[in-house]
């Protein structure tokens, strides 16, 4: 088997708040080979968005480590590239085309005009050759999270971290996002580490998909998907699957509650 | 009597597009309603309306050495401008306020900066802010006299203390309010120490900045003209609070309103021309401000 791309080990991660000490995962591992789209699925609480920002190299495990391409991950560097929920990761000062071609000049990628160049060339992957001149305040929320995906697209890092990307988005832009996705992909094959909520979203976009339990963030599962969502063996359907497998506790919980 | 619960069966239709049949989608509005629309029209009318008004009170006062005409008022001043008394007075109040404001803006950098990078800066910029922001800067002048001397010295230690706390501490805010997304951006494509805080922490605090320069520009203002009428002849050739003082002393009180009246204009040009312009250019063009 290849060497992982991303290996993940034994990851403990805690975070302050106000008065308490949260433990967000415990002892999580996985790994993600090149090309995989790999989601970390689970509910509320479970720790996945901790889990990826770890990854990003913005908070340090308090166990365990992580390694990328074979060495530890310390601090957020270009070559893990976030993609984030909020509309508001786009500088607003800098236009569609200023956001990607920042992202390029300020890591040292590439010179001004080669990233000027790059930078166009995805941003119209993400059909928004248009709206280059535009200012994002001026897009939609779909169009501001393809200039995000475009911006992280055009740094072609080792891995693209997307926490909930398109979960602040109307269904109908998700599911059109979605696809969108699924199709960059199958251009360049990039790698992607994807952090969802949304059962279908996990068993349309992943290739392999994590299921975390809450409270604190723990292994559940590591399950394949072919995107297709169709009966298995057993008849069936991975969704169904996963459903079952994060909801029984919970039912099984509140029955003996009711009891 | 029909029956409720049973659901009523209708045929599906698809609708044919009418885009030919509806008229206009859009139409400009008349010329009137862009005039009233347009906020430089309404208050310039308005201001018409003012100047009437001070010119038929005055006249009905009749006492030109209480209050003048507003005809008095604008004589007075264009001869003061053709004389070149009043653009050689303005000039003199303006140099002493680009002084004292922009060793101000530095020093509000500097104490901003320290702000920023430790706990320490934090407190120590929030505790001199609550003492001297509340503090005028006019009350600081006889001490500056007593410190710098009668002179352009005294005015620009109190031009820094109009300007600095407001700067600094909205600046500090600013920063302090950049959304952690952003932050994690700017960390994300490798920026860190001056390079972060140029390319991500200023801009994104701009608003904010802005508000602090525009704040730190009145108050040094206010205070410059008020500094200037208790003393500004020392260097011979006063700015325009001594021509505001000299003037009433020699009861030409159209050339006192024609002073106060340049002091307004410039208060008004700094405002809405060039601080204007830099938000149109900047903030409200970027959506960060509407």
């Amino acid at each position: 088997m290849a060497e992982p791309l991303l290996d993940v080990r034994g990851v403990t991660l805690q975070y302050k708040t106000k008065d308490h000490l949260v433990t967000a995962t415990y002892r999580v591992g996985f790994q993600v080979f090149r090309s995989d789209r790999y989601v970390i699925l689970g509910p509320s609480g479970c720790g996945k968005s901790t889990l990826l920002k770890s990854v990003g190299g913005y908070i340090e495990p308090v166990e365990g480590e992580m390694r990328l391409g074979g060495s530890p991950i310390r601090k957020p560097g270009p070559d893990r590239v976030m993609v984030f929920q909020e509309f508001d990761q786009l500088l607003p000062w800098k236009t569609v085309r200023e956001n990607v071609t920042f992202a390029l000049t300020a890591s040292g990628r590439l010179p001004r005009r080669l990233a000027g160049e790059k930078a166009m060339h995805y941003i119209q992957k993400v059909n928004l050759g248009k709206f280059a001149d535009s200012y994002p305040h001026t897009l939609s929320g779909g169009m501001k999270q393809r200039v995000a995906i475009a911006r992280g697209m055009a740094m072609e890092p080792e891995i693209l971290l997307m926490d909930e990307p398109f979960a602040a988005l109307d269904a109908l832009t998700r599911r059109k996002m979605q696809d969108e996705l699924l199709q960059l992909w199958d251009d360049t094959h990039f790698t992607v580490l994807f952090v969802t909520h949304s059962i279908p979203e996990a068993v349309l976009v992943g290739n392999r998909i994590l299921l975390l339990s809450p409270h604190p963030g723990q292994v559940k599962a590591e399950l394949n998907s072919t995107g297709k969502d169709e009966p298995g063996a057993d008849g069936q359907r991975l969704s169904q699957r996963i459903q079952r497998m994060l909801f029984a506790e919970e039912v099984a919980e509140e029955v003996a509650a009711h009891a | 009597m029909p029956d409720s619960t049973v659901q009523v069966q209708r045929p599906e239709f698809v609708a044919e597009s009418q885009s030919k049949l509806f008229g206009v989608v859009e139409k400009p509005l008349t010329v009137g309603e862009r005039l009233y629309g347009n906020s430089a029209v309404r208050k310039g009318a308005l201001l018409l309306l003012l100047a009437l008004g001070w010119e038929l009170y005055a006249r009905k006062v009749d006492n030109p050495l209480v209050f003048p005409t507003f005809t008095a008022t604008v004589e007075a001043f264009v001869g003061a401008i053709t004389s070149g008394v009043i653009p050689q007075r303005t000039w003199a109040s303006i140099k002493v306020l680009l002084q004292g404001y922009s060793v101000g803006l530095v020093l509000a950098a500097l104490l901003t900066a320290f702000a920023t990078a430790s706990r320490l800066g934090t407190d120590l910029l929030e505790t001199l802010t609550a003492m001297f922001n509340p503090l005028p800067s006019i009350a600081l002048l006889p001490l500056a006299v007593l410190w710098f001397g009668l002179g352009n010295n005294s005015l620009i230690f109190v031009l820094i203390h109009a300007v600095l706390w407001s700067v600094a501490l909205n600046t500090h805010a600013g920063f302090r309010s950049v959304s952690q997304t952003l932050r994690m951006v700017g960390r994300n494509y490798g920026l860190s120490g001056p390079r972060y805080v140029t390319q991500i922490l200023i801009p994104a605090a701009f608003p904010n900045i802005l508000t602090g320069l525009k704040i730190g520009w009145a108050f040094a203002w206010r205070t410059l003209i008020a500094a200037e009428l208790v003393f500004g002849v020392s260097q011979g050739s006063g700015g325009l609070g001594w021509y505001v003082f000299e003037n009433k002393n020699l009861l030409e009180i159209a050339n006192v309103f024609a002073g106060l009246f340049t002091v307004i204009l410039i208060g008004l040009v700094v405002e809405n021309l060039i601080f204007r312009t830099i938000e149109q250019r900047t903030i409200r063009r970027w959506g960060m401000q509407h």
